[in-house]
């Protein structure tokens, strides 16, 4: 596990949104590796619906920064085949909701490749995507499908939370020999998102993992990283929801030790040995559906092996078992409300 | 109309020109006033329902994602005017409020959806770009680009399953007839003999990507053609050629021949949602559909020509303003759904999965 970010020297005070950090590793992957190459639908000309790829096709041109069809099995295909000839693409599934066409090249090839050819050749393609809720995006605009791939062996699921994180993590992803499925937090691409809607939005620049060192540096996949340091209970959470968990605790004033996932497969599982045998109580909040969820796996894993430390169940906070509604969302939302609740509840266990 | 397994393979082969060349015989249709006037009020209905939806957006009323079909409203009442609303069915994508006011759905309830509350016609769960109506054999509305398409094939297999007479009309646009379904979709229409009218609303841009940046084919109407699919080409900026095409085509699929693939070329004055600045095209190029080839102001002049008097259209204009204000009316006062709304049809029986019950919503804070 590596410390938290905020101790980046001073003399690298700049701050980016997690939009410049992703657009940041992007440029510096094209400069560096000629192999690597960028394409999906509006990434070229247009930059992206998020700006993600914004002037990459102006420096580096058409032959690496691409715009493709909407085709999105045809996208993930074409990165599986490239990758298997030796090239590290990567393709961009503009929401991660429409990933869905080209599921069955991710699970049925991408992920398989390397086993059944006995090593022979892999897929080491990226394919970024937003994902997450909060922006009004209703059922088409706002899923957090993660557990799919999770749920999938021969994949690597990553998920950032800060712009820090999202360049170092995006950087290792490019690098990485397997395929990784890079899910960015739309929510909070321009600001840290306390779930407290109604608030003002916060600038990333408040923030101090905001503070993104310039250059080439990579965050190792599968270590965790700890927000904030506590006795009362262990919370793990990744993406959007690293930074409401941390403002609920704050709000309520109750010591968590939160840890970000960072990536769920590869998982840190060491490092949330280490937190919940020390507090004893463990809580697990993600914005997707509850069945089946990633939580669930994380609250079977913490309870096969810590059972003897825990004083009280696991305890998911999660999405309801529902599609994502156009109206409601932050009833369905998994905000403050839900999880301070939850936590008081955790602490009378 | 034959089922599938009847369909003999080697059944005779229509020429693929065969439609486009009995419409270019003739490509306005002779409708009589009292249609241009229909026309011309359904049109109008359109333009002002959208105009207003993007000034409700601009107030933060309506959320998320808004696609209007501003510049595009020739199409859906061209087509949508010549179907049998008894029998067929119309499916399409997610720019989909002029398809259902093309079919007199009622505004109040569109917009309400848009806005989100419980009396929208999808109770608010649905959104701008899903919404549905039984009752007018609208199948949606769906936001996933490509995927009506094929769901469209499966409307006109239960039509000639059914022998009910009735055909579909599915839209969508340049953008989505890249995606690889549409093609599965193709083959099997033909194969089987499905009574399916494919429309392609090429307004030139998916987002913002030029046709020419995205389509090795950039006629769309010739895709067909590995399917043997006989295509059309027709001006979608004007209602009568839309109309009369519709004539054709929907009289060739009565006929039990199979699909056609209709391409209307049109455009789309906004941007492709409320949050697009539309940076990728010129100034001129939506000036110069505005000006001179937008379909209402076409109609508009038709009538007058044909007698109608100015004082009538102003009444038209002046009654469509009143619809549509109600409806916005209505769209802003209506309350938001209840939280309980969340676990509804989510399945046949009332299901939480393993959720815990819905607590105090999060705005109830
Ligand atoms: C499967 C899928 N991929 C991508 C998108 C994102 N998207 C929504 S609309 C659109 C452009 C579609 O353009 P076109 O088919 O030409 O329709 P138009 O918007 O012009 O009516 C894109 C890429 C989506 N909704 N679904
Ligand atoms: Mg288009």
């Amino acid at each position: 596990m590596t410390a938290p970010a905020k101790g980046a020297d001073a003399s690298a005070e700049r701050r980016l949104n997690m939009i410049e950090a992703i657009n940041e590793a992007l440029d510096i992957m094209l400069a560096r590796d000629p192999d690597v190459m960028i394409f999906g639908e509006d990434v070229g000309y247009f930059g992206g619906v998020f700006r993600a790829t914004a002037g990459l096709q102006a420096k580096y041109g058409k032959t690496r920064v691409f715009d493709t069809p909407i085709s999105e099995c045809g996208i993930i295909a074409a990165a599986i085949g490239m990758g298997a000839y030796g090239l590290r693409p990567v393709a961009e599934i503009q929401f991660a909701d429409y990933i869905y066409p080209g599921l069955d090249q991710i699970v049925s090839e991408a992920a398989r490749i390397r086993y059944r050819s006995a090593g022979e050749y892999t897929a080491p393609l990226t394919v970024r995507s937003p994902f997450g809720g909060g922006i009004f995006g209703g059922q088409t605009h706002s899923q957090s499908p993660e557990a799919m791939f999770t749920h999938v062996a021969g994949l690597k699921t990553v998920i950032p939370s800060t712009p820090h994180d999202a360049k170092g993590l995006l950087i290792a992803a490019i690098e990485d020999n397997d395929p990784v499925i890079f899910f960015e937090p739309k929510r909070i691409y321009n600001g840290p998102f306390s779930g407290f809607y109604d608030r003002p939005v916060e600038p990333w620049k408040r923030h101090p993992d905001s503070v993104v060192p310039e250059g080439h540096y990579r965050i190792p996949l599968g270590e965790a990283r700890r927000v904030s340091e506590g006795e009362a209970m262990t919370v793990l959470a990744y993406g959007t929801m690293v930074h409401v968990v941390d403002a609920v605790a704050r709000e309520k004033g109750i010591d968590i030790d939160l840890l970000d996932l960072r990536t769920l497969v590869p998982l840190d599982i060491e490092a949330i040995a280490r937190s919940v045998e020390r507090t004893g109580r463990c809580m697990v909040v993600h914005e997707a559906t509850r069945t089946s969820g990633f939580g669930a796996e994380l609250a079977a894993l913490v309870q096969e092996r810590m059972f003897y430390h825990l004083e009280a169940p696991v305890m998911r906070v999660t999405g309801f078992d529902t599609p994502y509604p156009h109206s409601l969302e932050w009833a369905y939302f998994p905000g403050p409300v839900r999880i301070g609740e939850a936590m008081d509840r955790l602490l009378q266990d | 109309m034959s089922k599938p397994h009847d369909s003999a393979p080697d059944a005779q082969v229509p020429s693929l020109r065969s439609l486009q060349d009995q419409f270019a015989s003739n490509t306005r249709y002779p409708a009589s006033a009292d249609e241009k006037l229909a026309f011309y009020r359904q049109m109008l209905l359109i333009r002002r329902f959208e105009e207003k939806a993007g000034q409700l957006y601009g107030l933060g009323l309506i959320g998320g994602f808004c696609h209007l079909y501003i510049g595009q409203e020739a199409v859906a009442i061209g087509l949508q005017s010549a179907l049998n609303p008894e029998v067929d069915s119309v499916i399409t994508g997610y720019r989909d409020h002029g398809h259902m006011l093309a079919y007199g759905i009622d505004p109040k309830i569109i917009m309400a959806e848009l806005t989100g509350r419980h009396s929208g016609i999808s109770r608010g769960k649905g959104g701008s770009m899903h919404m549905f109506s039984t009752a007018h054999k609208f199948y949606g509305g769906h936001g996933i680009v490509g995927a009506q398409v094929a769901l469209g094939g499966g409307l006109a297999l239960a039509h000639q399953y059914n022998e009910d007479g009735g055909l579909c009309l599915a839209y969508f646009g340049d953008g989505a007839a890249n995606q690889g379904q549409v093609y599965e979709t193709f083959n099997m229409a033909a194969l089987w003999k499905l009574p399916i009218v494919f429309v392609v609303e090429n307004n030139r841009y998916a987002m913002g990507t030029a046709v020419e940046r995205s389509s090795a084919e950039t006629e769309f109407h010739r895709r067909g053609a590995a399917f043997r699919i006989p295509g059309m080409h027709v001006d979608g900026m004007d209602v009568l050629q839309v109309r009369q095409a519709a004539e054709v085509a929907f009289a060739y699929v009565r006929d039990g021949n199979g699909p056609v693939l209709m391409e209307c070329s049109t455009y789309r004055y906004r941007g492709h949602s409320m949050s697009d600045p539309a940076k990728y095209r010129t100034r001129e190029e939506v000036q110069e559909f505005k000006e001179q080839r937008d379909p209402i102001e076409a109609i508009k002049r038709l009538l007058v020509e044909d007698g109608t008097a100015e004082d009538d259209l102003r009444a038209i204009d002046k009654e469509i303003r009143a619809i549509v204000a109600a409806a916005a009316d209505f769209a802003e006062t209506s309350p938001e759904p209840e939280p309980e709304e969340l676990y509804t049809d989510v399945l046949v029986d009332s299901y939480s999965g393993s959720a815990p019950a819905i607590p105090a919503a999060e705005h109830a804070r």
